[in-house]
C-alpha cells in the first residue's frame, strides 16, 4: 500500500468509474446500484466486479425501463438510500426525463424542503467521433444545464472522474454524471488514497496569459492540445477545466479573463445554446471592460449527428478548431484592443488588469 | 405480527368521522375557489373519500403513502393539518409547503404522505423506490400508491407495476377508478372493460376490484394487500371504484357527464351509505349530527384563520431548492 499521494497506480476512466463506486460503497451502505446488465459490468465494462464484491442486494440489474430505473431511484432517495442509476447512453435521458425534470429536480423545492434526493444519474455520454450517430453520441449535459435543481458533472480524466463521482455520490442533491465514451480507455496514473473532488470547482489545466480556453469532459483535452500548438506560436493560453456545470465555477472564469482578455469556450454539443452561451453571457455581462476580442465559442454542429467518419470530421469539436479560433482573435486583436484600451481608461481596475497584461 | 398489531385501529364510526372531516373541508375548498381565494387550480376529491380513508386505516404510521394531484383527502387521511393545507392552496403563510407546491402538490413526510405528483402515472414507479427501500432495508414498512384510471393508459404504469412485480416488492397500487379521464369516460380510452384489474394478469398479479365507495370494504380489501405485502408476498393492484361529485378540476362543471350517471352515483356516495350503516347498527342520529356540527365549526375556524393570515416571506422563494437550504447554481 503506497501513502495517500504517492504515485501508484494506472487507471482507465472506464476503471476509474468503478473505483469511485467501489470506495463510495465500501464506504456507506446505503449507496445502491441499479440499471441495465451493470451486474455483468453493463454495455461500457463500469460496474464490473461489484455485485461480486457488494452482493445482489446492492447492485440491481433491471429490465429496459428507464422511468422506473429513475423512478425508484427518486423513490428510494426519498426513503434515505443513496442510489446510483446508471442510464446507459444519456441519450436515453430523453425517455425518462419528466422523472428528471418534473419529479427529482423539483420535489424538494415543490415540498418546501421536506424531503432531499441525494441520488447519482450517471452513463455514457458525448460524441467523439465514434460512429454511435444521433440517437446514442450527444452530449446532453446542456439538457439539463436548464433545469434548477439538477447538479450536473462531466469529468475529464481518470483521476476527476473517481473523484468527482465520489463527491456526487456524497452529495445531498440529485447530480447527474456524464462519461465520455471516448474518454473510456483514457489511462492515467493516479494517486493512492481516497478520490474526493468537490463539485463546484473548477480545475486549472494549464496557466497562461494570452487567451481563456474553457472546456469540458472531452473538449478540456482538445483545449489542452490546442494550447499545444499555439504555445509553439508563441501563444500563452490559460486552459480551465470547468468539471461541473451546475455548481458553475464562474469566478475561475472571470478571474482568468480579468487576466487574459480573451476567451473561447469549447463544447461538444450543438451550439445552438449550449452550456457555453451561459458561461459566455455571464462573461460578456460581468467582463465586458475586459475583453479585448470577442467571446468566441467552438461548437459541435447544428445538425443531428451523422455516423460517416468524413461526415463525423465536418461537425466534431478538435483541437484544429481550437486552434483556428484562437488565431482569428489574436488577427482581431489590433482593432478591438484599441476599443478596450478605450473602455479600460475609464476603469481604475481595467488600467490595472492592461498593466499586468 | 408485531407489526400487524401496530396498524391503526378503527371503526365505522371513526372512520365515518375522517371522512366526514375530508368532505367538509374539500367542501369549503370548493366555496373558497369560487370566491376567487385559492390561488391556482384545485383539483377535489369530493366523493372519493372511503378510498383515502379506508386504505390510510390499515398502515402503520411509518408506511408511505403517495398519490396525484387529487392528493388532499390522502394527506388529510394520513393525519395532515387541515389548516397547512388550506394555507397551501390560499398561498398563506404556514402552507404545509410553504407556498411552492400548491394544490397540486401537497406533502407531509412527517406523516408518511410522499406528496402528491400531478404529472399522470409519474409517481407509480417512484412508489416502487420507496419500495424498494423497504426491502433492501428489511424495514417492513409498506407504500401505497393512489392513481387514477386514466394513469393505466401511461407508459411510467407498465414500468412500475412490471418492476414492482419483477423484485416483489411491498407495495400496493390502488386505482382509484373515477370512470372519468379528465373530461373524457375511461371506458372510451381503454381496449378492455377495467383499467387496472383488466390489466394485473400481465405482471402476474391476481385481479382485485372493490366497490371504492364502500369505506369498510376498501379497508378489507386494501387491508389483506397492505398484510401480504408486509408479509414479504410482493405487490398488489386493485382497482377501487369511485365517481367524483364534481368536475375535474374546481374550475370545471362536469357538465359532460350523463345527468343519469350522476344521480346513480349520488346514490352511492360513501358519506350517506356510511352513516346508514352507522344508524342500521344503532348510533343514535343526534351523535351523529353533533360530530357533523363539531367538523363544520373545525372547518369553518380554520379557513378563518388561514384568510386572516398573511402571506409567505418573499425572500423564502430562494430556499429549499439545495440541501443546504439555497438555490445557488454558480460563484
Amino acid at each position: 500500500m503506497g501513502r495517500r499521494g504517492q504515485l501508484v497506480a494506472e487507471l482507465t476512466f472506464r476503471d476509474a468509474v468503478r473505483v469511485g463506486l467501489d470506495q463510495e460503497m465500501a464506504r456507506d451502505e446505503t449507496v445502491v446500484l441499479l440499471g441495465e446488465d451493470i451486474s455483468s459490468g453493463g454495455v461500457f465494462k463500469t460496474t464490473t466486479g461489484l455485485r461480486e464484491r457488494f452482493g445482489p442486494e446492492r447492485v440491481w440489474d433491471t429490465p429496459i425501463s428507464e422511468q422506473a430505473i429513475l423512478g425508484a431511484a427518486m423513490g428510494a432517495a426519498m426513503a434515505g438510500l443513496r442510489p446510483v442509476a446508471e442510464i446507459m447512453f444519456a441519450d436515453f435521458y430523453a425517455v425518462c426525463w419528466d422523472l428528471v425534470v418534473n419529479e427529482i429536480a423539483k420535489t424538494r423545492y415543490m415540498t418546501g424542503g421536506q424531503v432531499s434526493l441525494p441520488l447519482v444519474m450517471r452513463g455514457a455520454s458525448g460524441f467523439g467521433s465514434l460512429g454511435f450517430g444521433s440517437q446514442h453520441g450527444q452530449s446532453a449535459e446542456n439538457w439539463a444545464m436548464c433545469v434548477p435543481g439538477l447538479k450536473i458533472v462531466s469529468p475529464s480524466t481518470p483521476a476527476e472522474m473517481a473523484g468527482l463521482l465520489a463527491a456526487a455520490i456524497r452529495d445531498a442533491d440529485p447530480v447527474l454524471v456524464f462519461e465520455h465514451k471516448a474518454l473510456y480507455g483514457a489511462k492515467q496514473t493516479v494517486p493512492d488514497g481516497e478520490h474526493l473532488v468537490p463539485l463546484g470547482t473548477a480545475r486549472v489545466v494549464r496557466e497562461g496569459s494570452d487567451v481563456t480556453l474553457v472546456g469540458l469532459s472531452i473538449t478540456v483535452r482538445h483545449c489542452e492540445q490546442a494550447a499545444d500548438t499555439l504555445a509553439a506560436e508563441g501563444i500563452d493560453a490559460h486552459v480551465l477545466d470547468l468539471r461541473s456545470l451546475v455548481p458553475l465555477d464562474a469566478q475561475a472564469v472571470l478571474a482568468s479573463v480579468a487576466r487574459t482578455g480573451r476567451l473561447v469556450v469549447v463544447e461538444e454539443n450543438p451550439g445552438q445554446l449550449g452550456w457555453g452561451a451561459a458561461v459566455t453571457s455571464i462573461v460578456a455581462e460581468e467582463a465586458f471592460d475586459d475583453l479585448v476580442a470577442p467571446i468566441t465559442r467552438v461548437t459541435g454542429g447544428n445538425i443531428p449527428w451523422p455516423v460517416a467518419r468524413e461526415l463525423e470530421a465536418e461537425v466534431d469539436v478538435s483541437p484544429e478548431r481550437v486552434v483556428a479560433a484562437v488565431r482569428n482573435l489574436m488577427k482581431r486583436e489590433p482593432s478591438t484592443r484599441a476599443v478596450g484600451a478605450l473602455r479600460r481608461s475609464r476603469s481604475q481596475e481595467g488600467v490595472q488588469h492592461a498593466d499586468q497584461r | 405480527m408485531t407489526a400487524v398489531q401496530t396498524e391503526q385501529d378503527a371503526d365505522l364510526l371513526e372512520l365515518y368521522s375522517r371522512m366526514l372531516l375530508i368532505r367538509r373541508f374539500l367542501e369549503k375548498v370548493d366555496s373558497l375557489y369560487r370566491q376567487g381565494k385559492v390561488h391556482g387550480p384545485a383539483h377535489l376529491g369530493l366523493g372519493q373519500e372511503a378510498i383515502a380513508v379506508g386504505a390510510a386505516s390499515v398502515l402503520r404510521p411509518d408506511d408511505q403513502s403517495i398519490g396525484t394531484y387529487r392528493g388532499h383527502a390522502h394527506a388529510l387521511a394520513r393525519g395532515a393539518s387541515p389548516e397547512a393545507i388550506l394555507a397551501e392552496l390560499l398561498g398563506r403563510a404556514g402552507g404545509i409547503c410553504a407556498g411552492k407546491g400548491g394544490s397540486m402538490h401537497i406533502t407531509d413526510v412527517e406523516r408518511g404522505y410522499y406528496g402528491s405528483f400531478a404529472i399522470v402515472g409519474a409517481h407509480l414507479p417512484i412508489a416502487v423506490g420507496l419500495a424498494w427501500a423497504n426491502r433492501i432495508r428489511c424495514t417492513e414498512q409498506v407504500t401505497v400508491c393512489f392513481f387514477g384510471d386514466g394513469a393505466a393508459n401511461i407508459g411510467a404504469f407498465h414500468e412500475a407495476l412490471n418492476l414492482a412485480a419483477l423484485w416483489s416488492l411491498p407495495v400496493v397500487f390502488v386505482c382509484e377508478n373515477n370512470q372519468y379521464m379528465e373530461y373524457s369516460p375511461i371506458s372510451a380510452m381503454i381496449p378492455v372493460q377495467r383499467p387496472a384489474a383488466d390489466r394485473a394478469s400481465a405482471y402476474g398479479l391476481a385481479r382485485l376490484d372493490v366497490d371504492g365507495n364502500d369505506v369498510e370494504a376498501v379497508r378489507t380489501v386494501v387491508g389483506d394487500a397492505v398484510q401480504a405485502a408486509r408479509r414479504g408476498d410482493g405487490p398488489a393492484l386493485i382497482e377501487a371504484d369511485t365517481y367524483r361529485l364534481k368536475g375535474h378540476s374546481a374550475a370545471d362543471a362536469g357538465a359532460y357527464r350523463p345527468a343519469e350517471e350522476v344521480a346513480e352515483w349520488a346514490a352511492r356516495d360513501p358519506l350517506p351509505r356510511a352513516y346508514a350503516a352507522l344508524q342500521a347498527a344503532g348510533h343514535d342520529e343526534l351523535d351523529l349530527m353533533a360530530i357533523d356540527t363539531r367538523t363544520r365549526v373545525q372547518v369553518s375556524g380554520l379557513a378563518d384563520r388561514v384568510l386572516a393570515s398573511g402571506p409567505p416571506e418573499p425572500g423564502t422563494v430562494w430556499t429549499d431548492l439545495w440541501a443546504d437550504g439555497g438555490s445557488s447554481w454558480r460563484s
